[in-house]
């Protein structure tokens, strides 16, 4: 057991020392978890933002200009006047998501009590904004409609109160969003490229086979793997989470940033697993970024991170339980923006283990047979 | 043909350097017309690297090279002879496709070179014949021999009746029948086309009697050149080998004494090595078929035979590293385990290709060598010292390997396998690549192990002189032994003066049905009546033909399709690649259709009622009640409301103050606030917005109660009309999307990894020596990918409709031309890609990054493209993904004709075009 520690020490330093000395990935590994976190967190909407708007005004009244002026960023950019002719094609085009119908004589009609109707059209194919954005129209105009009677001495009393606060991150902001899912997101695919690339690589070198004639065996080299490209991808992930989020994007993070590294320590070992296993798999390089990119992309795109777990079909939910992205994308959640602690997260975390722990025997009852696969 | 008077080849103060190294140093010598030509040389002189300057393709830096008739820096001249030259780069079978048949392979060659069906028909038909691989014409070139490759090289270089015809290294790795057989058929060639001229590498010297000219090369320059006699004359020794050893400057000359080994002192003891009946297959092929032997202790055991014939397989079953499929190993009296950790210990292995760690120092590798094999820290670098210090690498100890020339590499190689003082050494061609100097100082090591440290050497080799140092060989072929003993034993059996003759009687009796092949071959060329290539017209009539023609528009075209056909069944041939290609998108769309929703219904909350009235629960109706929310276990109190939200359980809580009921009735307006999870903003968002909206209808409900009219609290009626979606259904827009992330990402990725890949294997050494123009070269290696691009639209598209009932509702006809030039900008993308990067995991990298941050956020799929602004809009617009998104969305979700998206296919055409102009003028023609 002592030799085993030792054997697994000296090799992970030896991948330590070859990650380093790779120019172009170390390159990479900066930029994924610098400038890209940056820029995803600071360049996407999630929430409605700068949403394009046009009006066709055929009112010209204090109300209609009120109603345009009040269409104000961060969640709209200022609206158009654009005319009624236009409206099929610039909606064709794409070149508004919500376009505005102010029937004419609307003030007068609403002063005189005969509920008049102002028309959205809303482009459905702008999934993420179209129904939350309409939402928010209608919410504006209720709101200048009632302002305007007001000045005009008809008020009306809404019954009741409602008083709507976001716990955790008051101003519902995206970029903290965006950013912590970026890192998630870099964490899934370092952790299959790298360790699963280095795999490939020392099985087309030939130095893999070397060091099965030596007194080494197949558990030290794939843990070396796992602890060395682990650690560095845990430190980025760190340095990510502490100067690029906390200092850079000023981003307040509210739990417990050491248990969330734990957890992703956690992660890692699952997931580097999981390449080392597509790494014994694919029997070429080519082959193996093609098989790689499916797997890093799905469970990306479906434990949870931009769009609700919960939206998706309860069968692939399901499906989704046996990846281990899902549970850290949760236990990332409710550390990073709930400030959740141990008792809550303990389950993902043991899951993730136990994910790993599968994936790696796999990989480990391929090693030899992978090898002969090859020759 | 020029005049006799003019060389073919000229060469004059040639320099050339790779980075610090200097591979050239002021070469210059001429080559007459119709004369033959050897270079000699170990490894790494400069060789290779004159000849591919010869042929055109290889970039020079310094100096002239003339052949025929012109100055091969211009590509103008360059054009007009490639017809004419032929270039056979080092390495077996490096210029073929080993996926590809025999006759594909020339086939290839012959649409390249422009020929019509029939003529090609009948020039492989005759150099199948001469070369005597007719009997395989449909084996694929990856299974061949090493010796068959070369010949189907050859084939595939005659294939056009080159004027000029190099041959870097033909026989490096190859068994001597072979070797013997490829020179004969050089010899025939030669008879038959007297005026071709013909320049040869080599490293067996000995090959290069019979040429007319001999031209020693070492340290980048010429050393000497003349005829066979001259130079043995000048040296006065009695082979070539030693003439050239006595040519060099005396620093880089080997251990002068010849080496002499003490006989082996029977040490007693059970064997070191024993195999019995040791059988591998793969698949249907046998690679090791009952091979048996055993070594004694102490005994330098050889391993001959050429590449292929099944040594390194025995080898690696040996070392464990490949289960037998049948029969019996010993390593020192134990069978052979894998899990053996023990037996292991005593082991020294070296693998045919350098296996050690090219990123760490020499040093560094050897200490890790030291550690695995559990030398204790002290011990560690004293052994460390005294195995730089033998090994002759104190001077690089420093030095990365990757940094070292071969021979030094193998030295580190051997160190690292020593340094643990094992009992057994197996090595697998050790100094393959290495010069005659080094490798005598290689072999005088291993004498010292065997003889003063009763070390037992198993060793493989393709060199004869290695061989017969050997205390007992082992000769090999197609997976079997032919036969063993000293090398003594075996040439007193077959009758023969040298080793290689005896070798060669073996090989000559072991392919006892093929003999009879070997010996209709020769008379088959004489009695042909046009041995190699066609009729008499044809072989005349071609090479002007081609040459003239060879610039026209259908030549280019012809080209093209060449290229593209080769492509199309090597792609086809790979089948997993190709089920990658074509299900990976299908696979990703399903997990994209079902997966990426932003329909938010479902939404968990849970109640802290503190009022309990018959108005509290009232309300609460309107959430009870709808679909969008689901209430959980009541709270209790207002700390639960913090555990629940931060637990991740609830998305929202709502907490009734205690007197709404009261309030509510004596309208006082109470306050009820609602808790959102503000963790993740999307569903928060939404949350939000059904709250409100909730909130409203309860008012609009209530007031109509108290009232019995309209309600007043929506002064203005907001009528929402949903378009082109009205189910408002994530799939509608999620589907077109997927369709135009997955067309861009896979087609990209296969043509990037596809160009890479030909430069890592070095097949795209035929594009340099043909007279294909880059462009072809390009354009040829994009169509099947095209194909393939498209094949994965109308899959995807059918896909769609059938899972999602996601149907095109506007012109089909415009979605596929639009996807067909898609396809065609993301190929040429992948093809941009592939002409900066030179690893296929760099391209794999670039392709992913590249294409998916600029496809998946600035071209309007998860967020819609009018919000974007600034650099963002910048980049969305500058790349085809935002374009084709346009007419994806628009045919499949609003239902618009192709007139709509005229501007959008000119644009997705332009982007193919520019890429394919970036990529053309980053490819060069030329190797550096």
């Amino acid at each position: 057991m002592r030799q085993w520690i030792l054997n697994v020490l000296y090799l992970g330093f030896k991948e330590i020392a070859s990650v380093l000395r790779d120019v172009a990935m170390v390159g990479l590994i900066i930029y994924v978890f610098t400038v890209a976190v940056y820029s995803m967190a600071t360049g996407l909407k999630t929430e409605v933002n700068n949403a394009s708007v046009a009006v066709v005004d055929a009112d010209r009244s204090t109300l209609s200009s009120r109603i345009k002026d009040a269409l104000q960023p961060p969640y709209f950019s200022p609206a158009r006047d654009i005319d009624r002719s236009e409206v099929d094609e610039l909606l064709d085009k794409g070149s508004y998501t919500f376009v505005l119908e102010i029937p004419p004589r609307l003030e007068a009609d609403l002063l005189a009590n005969r509920g008049p109707s102002i028309q959205i059209n809303v482009d459905a194919t702008a999934v993420s904004q179209a129904a939350v954005g309409t939402a928010y129209i209608q919410e504006i105009i209720a709101r200048e409609a009632a302002n305007f009677l007001h000045q005009h001495g008809t008020s009306e009393v809404v019954p009741i109160e409602p008083v709507i606060r976001a716990l955790f991150n008051q101003n519902l902001e995206a970029i903290r969003f965006n950013a912590s899912m970026d890192i998630i997101m870099n964490v899934t695919m370092l952790g299959i490229i790298l360790v699963g690339a280095a795999v490939m690589r020392e099985r087309e070198h030939g130095t893999i086979e070397h060091l099965l004639v030596m007194p080494v065996r197949p558990s030290e080299i794939a843990a070396a793997k796992i602890w060395a490209n682990g650690l560095i991808i845990l430190l980025a992930a760190g340095f990510s989470l502490h100067v690029v989020i906390e200092f850079v994007l000023q981003i307040p993070i509210i739990g417990s940033v050491e248990l969330f590294l734990a957890g992703t320590a956690i992660y890692l070992f699952a997931v580097t697993s999981l390449g080392i296993l597509l790494a014994t798999i694919a029997n070429s390089m080519p082959q193996f970024a093609l098989l790689a990119i499916p797997v890093f992309v799905v469970m990306f795109l479906l434990s949870g991170t931009f769009t609700p777990f919960e939206s998706m079909p309860p069968i692939l939910q399901d499906i989704m339980y046996a990846v281990p992205s899902t549970h850290f994308v949760r236990f990332a959640q409710s550390i990073l923006y709930r400030g959740a602690g141990l008792d809550v997260v303990w389950k993902d975390l043991m899951v993730m283990t136990a994910l790993g722990a599968v994936f790696l025997a796999a990989a480990l009852s391929r090693f030899r047979s992978m090898l002969v696969r090859q020759s | 043909m020029s005049a006799d008077a003019e060389p073919a080849v000229r060469v004059d103060s040639v320099h050339h350097r790779y980075g610090d190294t200097v591979a050239i140093d002021g070469v210059s010598l001429s080559i007459a017309s119709g004369s033959t030509a050897a270079f000699i040389g170990p490894d790494g002189v400069g060789k290779s690297t004159l000849l591919g300057l010869i042929a055109g393709v290889k970039r020079i830096q310094s100096g002239t090279v003339t052949a025929l008739s012109g100055n091969m820096a211009s590509s103008s001249h360059r054009d007009i002879v490639a017809p004419r030259i032929a270039y056979m780069p080092q390495g077996l079978g490096r210029n073929l496709y080993p996926t590809l048949s025999v006759v594909e392979n020339i086939d290839f060659f012959g649409r390249l070179y422009g020929q019509s069906e029939n003529e090609r028909r009948s020039r492989i038909a005759g150099l199948l014949t001469a070369t005597g691989l007719d009997p395989f014409p449909d084996r694929l070139a990856g299974k061949l021999s090493g010796g068959m490759k070369q010949k189907l090289g050859l084939c595939c270089a005659l294939i056009h009746d080159p004027d000029l015809l190099i041959l870097d290294e033909p026989t490096t790795g190859v068994d001597p029948l072979s070797r013997r057989q490829f020179w004969e058929l050089i010899e025939r060639i030669r008879a038959e086309r007297p005026g071709m001229t013909l320049l040869v590498a080599t490293a067996y010297m000995e090959e290069a009697a019979r040429f007319d000219h001999i031209i020693a090369i070492d340290e980048g320059k010429v050393i000497a050149a003349g005829d066979m006699a001259g130079l043995l004359d000048r040296t006065a020794t009695r082979t070539l080998e030693e003439a050239y050893v006595a040519l060099q400057r005396p620093e880089r000359r080997g251990d002068q004494a010849a080496l002499a080994i003490p006989p082996l002192l029977e040490s007693g003891g059970p064997p070191a090595i024993v195999a019995e009946a040791l059988t591998m297959r793969f698949g249907d092929f046998t690679a090791v078929d009952h091979v048996s032997f055993r070594i004694r202790r102490g005994e330098i055991f050889g391993f001959l035979g050429s590449n292929g014939c099944g040594k390194t397989t025995t080898m690696k079953m040996l070392t464990g590293l490949l289960p037998a499929s049948e029969g019996r190993a010993e390593l020192l009296g134990k069978p052979i385990d894998a899990r053996d950790i023990a037996t292991r210990m005593r082991i020294g292995y070296m693998s045919q290709a350098f296996s050690l760690y090219e990123e760490i120092s020499v040093r560094a590798n050897l200490e890790l060598h030291g550690r695995l094999f559990r030398i204790p820290s002290g011990e560690l670098r004293l052994r460390v010292a005294a195995a730089l210090t033998r090994f002759d690498l104190d001077a690089v100890a420093d030095a990365s390997p990757a940094s070292l020339p071969l021979g030094m590499r193998q030295r580190l190689q051997l160190a690292a396998a020593c340094l643990h003082r094992p009992e057994i050494l197996i090595l697998d061609e050790p100094t393959s690549g290495v010069d005659p100097a080094a490798r005598d100082r290689f072999w005088r090591l291993l004498v010292e192990m065997s003889r003063r440290d009763g070390v037992t050497i198993f060793i493989s080799t393709h060199f004869m002189n290695e061989a017969e140092r050997c205390d007992r060989v082992s000769l090999m072929h197609a997976g079997r032994v032919l036969s063993v003993g000293s090398p003594e034993e075996l040439r007193v059996a077959r009758g023969t003066t040298t080793l290689e003759g005896a070798f060669v009687a073996y090989l000559e009796e072991a392919s006892a049905p093929p003999a009879s092949k070997v010996m209709k071959e020769a008379p088959s060329l004489a009695a042909a009546p046009k041995p190699i290539g066609a009729p008499d017209n044809v072989q005349k009539g071609t090479s002007s033909v081609s040459q003239s023609s060879h610039r026209s528009s259908s030549a280019s075209l012809r080209r093209v399709w060449a290229f593209a056909r080769r492509e199309a069944v090597e792609v086809l041939r790979d089948r997993i690649r190709l089920a990658f290609a074509l299900l990976g998108p299908l696979v990703l769309m399903v997990g994209f259709g079902y997966g990426i929703s932003f329909d938010i219904e479902n939404l968990r909350y849970a109640v802290l009622d503190r009022d309990q009235s018959y108005e509290s629960r009232l309300f609460l109706e309107q959430f009870s009640q709808s679909r969008y929310f689901v209430e959980q276990t009541r709270l209790d109190d207002e700390f639960e409301i913090d555990r629940r939200l931060r637990s991740g359980e609830l998305r929202f809580a709502v907490d009734i103050p205690p007197g709404f009921g009261r309030d509510l009735l004596q309208d006082r307006q109470p306050q009820v606030s609602f808790w959102l999870d503000g963790g993740a903003t999307f569903p928060a968002e939404t949350a939000r917005a059904y709250i409100q909206g909730a909130v409203l209808t309860y008012a609009a409900d209530r007031y109509r109660q108290l009232h019995g009219r309209a309600p007043q609290v929506l002064p203005i009626n907001v009528e929402p009309r949903f378009r082109y979606n009205q189910d408002f259904r994530s799939v509608f827009a999620i589907t077109p999307g997927a369709i135009m992330l997955l067309l861009i990402l896979i087609p990209a990725m296969l043509t990037a990894v596809g160009v890479v890949r030909e430069k890592e294997m070095g097949s795209i050494t035929n594009v340099y020596a043909s007279p294909a123009t880059v462009g072809e070269y390009l354009i040829g290696k994009q169509l099947p990918y095209i194909a393939i691009g498209f094949v994965s639209f109308a899959s995807l598209v059918l896909l769609a409709g059938a899972l999602f009932g996601v149907v095109a509702k506007g012109s089909l006809i415009g979605l596929s031309l639009a996807a067909l030039m898609y396809v065609f900008a993301a190929t040429a993308f992948g093809l941009l890609i592939s002409a900066f990067v030179s690893t296929q995991v760099a391209a794999i990298f670039a392709t992913a990054v590249l294409t998916v941050i600029p496809t998946a956020h600035y071209s309007g799929f998860l967020y819609p493209a009018s919000t974007l602004e600034g650099l963002a809009r910048a980049m969305g617009v500058g790349f085809p993904a935002f374009w084709f998104q346009t007419v994806s969305l628009g045919v499949f979700a609003k239902g618009l004709d192709a007139d709509a998206f005229v501007r959008e296919i000119a644009v997705l055409f332009g982007f193919g075009v520019v890429f394919l102009l970036l990529a053309r003028l980053a490819v060069r023609k030329q190797g550096s």
